[in-house]
């Protein structure tokens, strides 16, 4: 095995107009199968560090190694392209589609590939694939032609991290994943994620419920003001004493 | 085995898959379309028998297509998130260009094909400056409708009146029996938007932009190029559908479709099409201009003063959506 870290991001810059959103972060996920939890308070630099991974946005300064090579993320296509899949928070699926077509967005499988976007979805293949795929992750469902709408707020996360693990993604990054959920649907999506890094898929976990994360987090990240201020191993502190760093 | 609910129900197997049928059928967003549509028909017919005549169905088929391409392509767009006001406008400039190209000497093909590339290259203008100035499609599409109206109008004025000889009018509007041509072009058209739209990824991906434009950008889709193909596909219709009218009347008008615009998003409303995008069919689209022509020739042959017309599409586009949310609420709340 590798020491090299899956991804590496050296000196990374951004400003917005005259503010200074990330300053000269350099940090490394996935040396292993691990979940690290990304924290700070509203503003830290926590969302456009993820915008920069997830291809949303590109840094003005810096770099970013995948596996050890320089690697060019320009959108969010070659994110996903390098194993990297990012859910946000509120925007994670169409909610008047289907489970199955949600999966497939921007990815779909084909027939008659030659016609390029013209080219027929492979519908049996969406569903089966679909249903596998949420059985993979726990999600027993009766049909993958539901809407998502009609999901909970966890079976939506839970059909969110389906489909990244359907894609073989290498790391997965979850915006607030466990927002506006109740207590019994948070703990699935925990469950989740320790399943993930079982599976030797890494995450980063970005909250400001530090009590969602410290329970199943490798490593804890602590931004302020654009800046990282504490990387921290679990067990290196308690929960009191991180929560009084994020403040 | 049966077991009997509290609400005193009986739920078998058989009974829960007919329950979730059901409720799959009247959480269709065409559902209200469908109801009102039985009910016109049924109440035209009873107070006038020779609606339901050979004759009267003709008629209406062949009255349908124009309404029926501009709601087509206006409810692609919305479902795509966007809106176009100027369908109208090029409903008329795109035959008024053609005939403009045939008087300066051009062969009508030729003329025929250019005019339509007119007409998608409006779309893709509107689309451009909607998308790349960030702009509601509501003002950029606005200013179109002005702009095409008036350019119908310049051209009228340039170009004599008079429908030219030797244009190939079988082509779109012959008669096989007493149906018009422009019905078969109607469903044609409507079944490669449906297959498109339904059935392949750029469908998909249109779903995807109008329903959730930001989910679809971070999975990677390219909304903007979604959203322009959209706007040309709109266009391009709303030319091919005034140009059937220009055919049909064999003289050029440049009031021709004016209104048309309204009348086809009323259409797309009420065959189930939402306003914020996502949501929407081909069927619908059919089924809203069905409608909509059902109820001018019902009134008509009922002998109803046409000045209601607009009155009844006012109140059916409201109750459509009325119908629909109630009609949906109460599906989603069913047990399934």
């Amino acid at each position: 095995m590798s020491d090299l870290p899956f991804l590496r991001c050296e000196n990374l810059q951004k400003w917005y107009g005259g503010v200074h959103a990330l300053k000269d972060v350099t940090l490394e996920f996935g040396r292993g199968a691990e979940v690290v939890g990304l924290l700070g308070d509203n503003g830290a630099g926590k969302s456009t560090l993820i915008k920069i991974l997830s291809g949303a946005h590109r840094p003005d300064t810096g770099r970013i190694l995948i596996d050890g090579t320089p690697a060019r993320i320009r959108s969010p296509r070659d994110s996903m392209n390098l194993g990297i899949e990012t859910i946000y928070q509120y925007t994670a699926m169409a909610p008047q589609m289907s489970i199955a077509r949600n999966i497939f967005i921007g990815r779909e499988p084909m027939r008659f590939n030659w016609l390029g976007p013209l080219g027929l979805l492979d519908r049996k293949m969406m569903n089966r694939v679909a249903l596998q795929a949420l059985r993979d992750v726990d999600l027993h469902l009766r049909s993958a032609d539901t809407p998502v709408e009609e999901l909970s707020g966890g079976e939506r996360q839970g059909v969110a991290i389906a489909r990244a693990m359907h894609f073989r993604s290498k790391m997965l990054i979850l915006d607030e994943p466990t927002n506006h959920l109740s207590l019994k649907e948070t703990t699935k999506v925990l469950d989740y994620v320790s399943a993930l890094r079982a599976q030797g898929v890494s995450s980063i976990f970005i909250s400001h419920n530090l009590h969602h994360i410290y329970p199943i987090a490798d490593r804890m990240i602590v931004m302020a003001r654009g800046a990282v201020v504490a990387e921290l191993n679990r067990g290196d502190l308690t929960i009191e004493e991180v929560a009084r760093l994020i403040v | 085995m049966n077991q009997p609910t509290p609400g005193g129900a009986v739920t078998s197997p058989g009974g829960q898959r007919r329950r979730a049928l059901t409720k799959r059928l009247l959480l269709l967003p065409e559902i209200s379309g469908i109801v009102l549509l039985v009910l016109v028909t049924v109440g035209f017919a009873i107070v006038a028998p020779a609606f339901l005549s050979m004759r009267s169905v003709v008629n209406i088929l062949n009255i349908m297509p124009e309404l029926g391409l501009v709601a087509l392509g206006t409810t692609i767009l919305i479902i795509a998130g966007e809106f176009d006001l100027s369908v109208g406008s090029v409903f008329a400039l795109v035959p008024m260009v053609m005939l403009w190209l045939v008087n300066l000497g051009v062969p009508p093909a030729a003329a025929m094909a250019l005019s339509l590339m007119v007409g998608m290259a409006i779309g893709a203008a509107n689309g451009y400056i909607t998308l790349h100035f960030a702009i509601p499609s509501f003002i950029t599409t606005l200013g179109m409708l002005f702009i095409a109206r008036s350019l119908a109008v310049i051209l009228s004025n340039l170009a004599p009146p008079a429908f030219p000889p030797g244009m190939p009018v079988d082509f779109l509007v012959a008669r096989i029996d007493r149906v018009q041509v422009s019905v078969i072009w109607l469903l044609v058209i409507c079944a490669i938007a449906a297959v498109i739209l339904h059935r392949t990824k750029i469908g998909n991906w249109i779903y995807a932009t109008g329903g959730a434009q930001q989910a679809a950008r971070d999975m990677g889709i390219n909304t903007r190029a979604v959203k322009l193909s959209c706007f040309a596909a709109c266009s391009l219709l709303a030319g091919f559908a005034g140009m059937i009218q220009t055919f049909r009347m064999q003289a050029p008008m440049a009031s021709a479709g004016d209104g048309i615009e309204l009348q086809a998003i009323a259409g797309a409303v009420i065959g189930g099409t939402a306003l914020t995008g996502g949501v929407g069919s081909v069927l619908g689209a059919l089924l809203g201009t069905i409608l909509l022509r059902v109820i001018d020739t019902g009134m008509t042959m009922s002998r109803v003063d046409a000045n209601w017309f607009q009155l009844a599409i006012g109140v059916l586009t409201v109750l459509s959506v009325v119908v629909n949310v109630v009609i949906r609420g109460r599906a989603a709340r069913m047990r399934a």
